[in-house]
């Protein structure tokens, strides 16, 4: 899958410049600065605690930065809540937080924006909702048989893919997901990395956070790598190729350090040790 | 819609036709009332049988069952859409004799007249189920908490503001206040010679249609289903959370409020202690009827036939001549069993996933 970047170097829009976030003394990110473009997908790769989650809460309004300037469309901006970035097109889908599972699928898809007939109870127009759902879900490649099911019978990449279907509708012009496959099986994975890809292709913004350079190296435009709360890589699609950006993670460099320590203490339980380490860098997709 | 075609030798459509039949078998299965139908014709059969006085299958006997059903089911019917919302009133209970005393004291102390005076009363419970809502949503308290401190606070308030004001336990006189005929022409008469309805019962069937309504195409219906499924969830698509769980309180609050001010009309005297253990029925009318404990499903007719299993059995059981102490036990049974049948259903109904 090549990914042709037709980087037209249009105007970013969000960016960030210098922006920092402490929690009482803990500095959780320092001097981070990050430009999104409109139709591409931006990764942000990390370890655990690297400071993905809390930069991606700063971009969605759930923390303030405590410093630095956030610029939406050219224009300083200071989120007040998760709400007030949905206003300006900032919609974010967290890993197991983006849909009731009891509720039907409709439902999920309009909760907290259902079109309504008006009249003092405000009556969803039921029939509209369920027509609109099906057919914005299939346009994203999502075949959903009934969209009376309750949302906790999908698998949880279409879970998830309800959840990108319904903030591309309401007109988001970034959306930030959050570790979307990380709790996903290998096919599962590619199905939410092909709705990523719809999503771009829709001319939305995708910042994408993962701890998978395999799965961001499937569909990034551009890379930004994160390691205890500072940016210390960041490369176009042609500037990187996935061997760099798999030794670049943390994990990569430390499992080959890995490797070598067992092949100092030799015999066949290190060897079948950094075979199955050999067969995980592989596979990891 | 059990078409049984042959299988024939070429049969893509009948494959289509066995999908769609599946999804509509798995939609009523989904169906939260499903237990509760099932479980009151059982209840109305076994008591049509043990009959005594040969009235509890006829238009009499309806007219006695639906009476209970309604004191209870207009209560419940409210607490099921709290429940579905996610949390608990233990204090709903209460709220009935703590209004009616509202009521009772206005009128008799105050001289408030009676029209005015129960619009009084219902603000006094909207107030009250404002606070407790604001009090769970604020402190993150369970609710079952929260509203046991309001029930216990309000139980002491009813009993030593009463025997302070009027020297007794009870209000009475509440009959002789302007506007008491008409108040009681709306809220406590009887219609349908000569079985003589209860009018709580017209109230409870409107109720229960307005829950229904509003749970099914409401948008706010959606968003109660949806605090209830996943506050975290419900929050991040931009419901306001706080707001519908207030609501969903201040409306069980006045729910209760109607049957205290019912009561008190109908018996033209209210007593400290009326309501108090009643909290419990209506949480078993709202379970029995498909309401889960942990929230996010349930209905409001099924509560409505919760409460009409339960109406049918208190005068089922006086019709059948036992002594009606064994109503409690057969409350416990019917909460127990319905609860097994839940589980299986809500079970089914998430595709035995999550
Ligand atoms: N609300 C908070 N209060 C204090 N420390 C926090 C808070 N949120 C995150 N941190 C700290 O910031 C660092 C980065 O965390 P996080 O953004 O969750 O990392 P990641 O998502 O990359 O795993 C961690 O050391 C974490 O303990
Ligand atoms: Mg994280």
């Amino acid at each position: 899958m090549t990914t042709i970047a037709v980087t037209t170097k249009s105007e970013p829009i969000l960016e960030l410049e210098g922006v920092g976030k402490q929690f009482g003394s803990v500095i959780a990110l320092r001097d981070i600065s990050l430009h999104v473009r409109p139709g591409t997908v931006t990764c942000v790769l990390g370890d655990n605690g690297a400071g993905k989650s809390t930069l991606i809460k700063t971009l969605s309004g759930v923390h303030q930065p405590s410093g630095g300037t956030y610029r939406i469309e050219g224009e300083e901006v200071n989120l007040s809540s998760p709400r007030d970035a949905l206003g300006k097109g900032i919609a974010t889908v967290y890993q197991d937080l983006a849909t009731v599972p009891l509720m039907s699928v409709w439902r999920n898809f309009f909760l907290g924006s259902e079109p309504t007939r008006g009249g003092p109870l405000r009556l969803i127009d039921v029939r509209r909702a369920k027509e609109i759902a099906r057919k914005e879900l299939l346009a994203m490649g999502i075949d959903i048989r009934d969209v009376e099911q309750p949302v906790g019978t999908l698998s949880g990449g279409e879970r998830q893919a309800v959840a990108i279907a319904r903030a591309v509708y309401f007109g988001a012009k970034v959306l930030i997901l959050d570790e979307p496959t990380s709790a996903l099986g290998v096919k599962q994975s590619g199905v939410v990395l092909k709705y990523v890809v719809q999503a771009k292709e829709r001319g939305v913004a995708v910042i994408f956070i993962t701890h998978n350079p395999h799965h961001a190296y499937l569909v990034g435009d551009h890379f930004f790598l994160l390691n205890r709360g500072r940016m210390i890589e960041d490369w176009e699609r042609d500037e990187v190729s996935l061997d760099a950006l798999v030794k670049a993670m943390a994990g990569g460099a430390e499992l080959e350090s890995l490797a070598h320590e067992l092949k100092s203490l030799g015999g066949e339980v290190a060897e079948a040790a950094q075979e199955e380490i050999a067969e995980m860098r592989e596979t990891q997709l | 819609m059990s078409t049984t075609t042959t299988p024939t030798a070429t049969s893509p459509p009948a494959r289509d036709e066995r999908v769609a039949q599946t999804a509509s078998l798995a939609r009523l299965l989904r169906r939260p009332e499903l237990g509760a139908l099932i479980g009151a014709v059982g209840v109305f059969v076994l008591f049509a049988v043990v009959d005594q006085t040969g009235q509890f299958a006829s238009l009499h006997g309806l007219a006695r069952w639906s009476d209970s059903a309604a004191t209870i089911g207009i209560v419940a019917v409210a607490v099921a859409l709290l429940m579905i919302g996610g949390e608990f009133d233990l204090s709903a209970g209460v709220m009935v004799g703590s209004s009616g005393l509202v009521l009772g004291l206005l009128v008799t102390e105050l001289y408030v007249m009676m029209w005015p005076a129960i619009l009084l009363t219902l603000v006094f419970a909207a107030a009250i189920g404002a606070m407790n809502g604001w009090l769970v949503v604020k402190t993150r308290l369970p609710s079952f908490i929260v509203t046991l401190a309001t029930f216990f606070s309000l139980q002491g308030l009813n009993l030593g503001l009463t025997k302070m004001i009027t020297d007794t336990v009870r209000v009475s006189g509440i009959d002789d206040i302007p506007g008491f005929d008409s108040a009681r022409a709306v809220f406590a008469t009887d219609f349908w010679e000569p079985y003589k309805f209860r009018i709580a019962v017209v109230w409870w069937i409107g109720l229960t249609i307005l829950a229904t309504v509003v749970l099914a195409r409401a948008r706010f219906g959606n968003w109660i289903t949806a605090v209830g499924g996943d506050a975290n969830a419900a929050r991040n698509t931009g419901v306001p959370v706080a707001r519908t769980k207030i609501l969903l309180f201040m409306f069980t609050s006045m729910s209760a409020a109607l049957v205290g001010i019912m009561t008190a009309l109908r018996l033209r005297s209210v007593q400290a202690g009326q309501g108090v253990g009643e909290e419990f029925t209506y949480i078993i009318a709202a379970v029995v009827g498909g309401c889960l404990l942990t929230g996010g499903f349930g209905s409001a007719i099924g509560a409505s036939v919760g409460a009409s299993v339960i109406g049918m059995a208190f005068i089922g059981i006086a019709f059948a001549g036992w002594n009606t102490d064994w109503s409690f036990l057969f409350l416990g049974v019917i909460l127990f069993m319905a609860v097994m049948v839940n589980t299986i259903i809500s079970r089914r109904a998430s595709g035995g996933r999550g």
